[in-house]
């Protein structure tokens, strides 16, 4: 275990808990979960889907109110409901590009928002050094969604989470809707921005490989739980003790006849 | 592993008509499929969905599909009528879709759907009906088959819901089977559990698989034989086991970049798309 000191972290997270439903039907998504992020770091969460996984960035970044537990971001303690400067500081990039642009937004209507909301006024400069900065270029300004391809349409998300200028970038599998070559534009990308524009991120992928190339260290979580914390350095000596962990580090590699023997015994009726 | 092959695919084209223009999307494509497990990669739009559902004449109104040969056993599927074809479809070649959400009766328990695709016998009890399909939730590793039974679709999980597809495809015992990303919509460890057990099927009951994805580890430790579709072409087709040595500069590219455990603070190699590979 990795053990950070949480007074010097960006993002200290600690006991969080989210439930969803009540009585017979309740479920907790998180179920009290605790890590730290230092400024500039980038920390992974792994795990399958329903783990708890993409609650979390959604908790942090007040998407759903409803959470319990210690969250500061950036030394600030936060509360359920957001104020507008927090939006300054936390970003975050969705999972499909396709459902995350408006359709009818212009490239520049969807870069402007946010502008408007905030109060900003150079908003030309902005948007042309925001397109500059993911890779589209000025002329992209007056296109519509349906004119990007899919790389395309999620560095004009990335740009829309960065034309604020935060510090803390939350990222929910930001290339699984893409191809493998498109993927590998988009993770180069980030990692260029977080050097240059120095961003704490937090990633969440079910895509081990796409968290050991991004981050330094992760979380592994199942059934709303973390059940352990580790550098990528572990994954990369292949020295994870954890059972899961294994399971999900050998998946990762591929298909193996003999493992999934072991697995077809796992499975409940 | 390629003895007599069950499909022949010669010379096949598919292209739409749209508003605006025509589009080739699959452009002159040839293989074989013996009983063994054939991989297609490719990116998306690359066509290979286009030929999987080309086989079962499922190519969607607007489009149109020729070939020199289409080739199934004794029949030809070209040539074929409407008729005839659905005495192939489930029955002879049968197709597991990406998403079992969407591909399942929502409003339909599960063993009623099952049993659907018992090929059509008067002679079948509703008891002998359902120990048949019992039987099948048993090969697919459903344990508690006689609970699964009586659910529906929104009632089990998403490797379930894949599992019960698949009993389904074998209920007519068909000789080739078509998986058009049969496991991205599930995690990872179950994800191996369905592929063991069209492993074990291919290998038990010696059908054909063509197996459409877009992951090229998976493809290659799973697979027999990979085929590497680029715009509607194949542009390589390899051993399973050899395409890390792939030739093809698309190829090579593809898997050059795929982030990998180990490869931190490296960048990734950026495929450079050579106009040239839409011609050779």
């Amino acid at each position: 275990m990795t053990d950070i000191p949480s007074e010097n972290a960006m993002i200290s997270v600690r006991d969080l808990r989210v439930s969803f439903g009540s009585g017979a039907g309740l479920v907790h998504a998180v179920d009290g979960v605790s890590f730290n992020v230092q400024p500039g770091e980038t920390y992974g969460l792994v795990g399958e889907s329903g783990c708890g996984k993409s609650t979390i960035l959604r908790a942090l970044c007040g998407l759903n109110p409803n959470w319990s537990g210690d969250v500061t971001i950036g030394g600030e303690a936060m509360t359920p409901v957001r104020t507008r400067s927090f939006y300054r500081r936390v970003q975050m990039v969705f999972q499909d590009p396709y459902g995350s642009l408006h359709p009818r937004h212009t490239v520049n209507t969807t870069l402007t928002e946010p502008l408007k909301i905030h109060g900003i006024g150079d908003a030309d400069e902005r948007i042309t050094r925001v397109l500059v900065q993911v890779g589209l270029g000025p002329a992209f300004r007056y296109r519509y969604p349906h004119q990007l391809s899919g790389g395309q349409r999620q560095r004009l998300a990335i740009a829309r989470a960065l034309i604020l200028e935060p510090q803390v970038l939350l990222l929910d599998e930001p290339t699984s809707a893409l191809d493998v070559s498109v993927q590998a534009e988009i993770l180069n990308l980030l990692v260029d921005l977080r050097e240059r524009l120095g961003l704490t991120c937090i990633l969440v992928s079910h895509d081990l490989a796409v968290v050991a190339h991004m981050c330094d260290r992760l979380g592994v979580m199942n059934a709303g739980k973390m059940l352990e914390e580790l550098p990528v350095s572990a994954l990369e000596d292949d020295s994870p003790t954890h059972p899961y962990t294994r399971q999900l580090l050998a998946a990762s590699l591929g298909y193996d006849r003999r493992l999934a023997s072991t697995a077809v015994e796992d499975i409940e009726g | 592993m390629n003895q007599t092959p069950q499909l022949l695919v010669e010379d096949l084209h598919v292209r739409f008509r749209t508003p605006q223009r025509m589009v080739h999307a699959v452009r002159g494509v040839s293989f074989s499929v013996g009983r063994e497990k054939v991989g297609i990669v490719g990116e998306s739009g690359s066509g290979k969905s286009q030929t999987g559902r080309a086989i079962l004449k499922l190519t969607p109104p607007n489009g149109t599909v020729s070939a020199k040969r289409l080739q199934f056993q004794e029949l030809d599927i070209a040539g074929a009528s409407e008729r005839e074809m659905l005495k192939v479809r489930g029955s002879r070649i049968s197709m597991i879709m990406q998403d079992p959400k969407y591909a399942l009766d929502p409003v339909m328990r599960v063993g009623a759907q099952i049993a659907e695709a018992i090929p059509e016998k008067p002679s079948l009890s509703a008891a002998e009906k359902r120990d048949k399909v019992m039987a099948m939730l048993e090969a697919v590793h459903i344990r508690n088959p006689a609970r699964v039974h009586d659910l529906y679709p929104h009632e089990v999980s998403g490797g379930m819901g894949q599992r019960i597809m698949i009993a389904m495809m074998l209920m007519a015992d068909p000789d080739l089977l078509i998986a058009d990303e049969p496991t991205s919509a599930l995690d990872v460890t179950v994800r191996m559990q369905v592929l063991a057990i069209l492993d074990d099927l291919v290998t038990r009951r010696g059908l054909g698989l063509i197996f459409i994805s877009h992951d090229l580890n998976l493809v290659a430790t799973f697979c027999d034989r990979v085929l590497i579709m680029y715009a509607g072409r194949i542009v390589e087709e390899c051993a399973a086991a050899d395409l890390q040595n792939a030739k093809h500069p698309y190829t090579r590219g593809l898997l050059a970049s795929l982030p990998r455990i180990g490869s931190r603070h490296q960048k990734l190699a950026v495929l450079n798309r050579d106009p040239a590979w839409l011609n050779d």
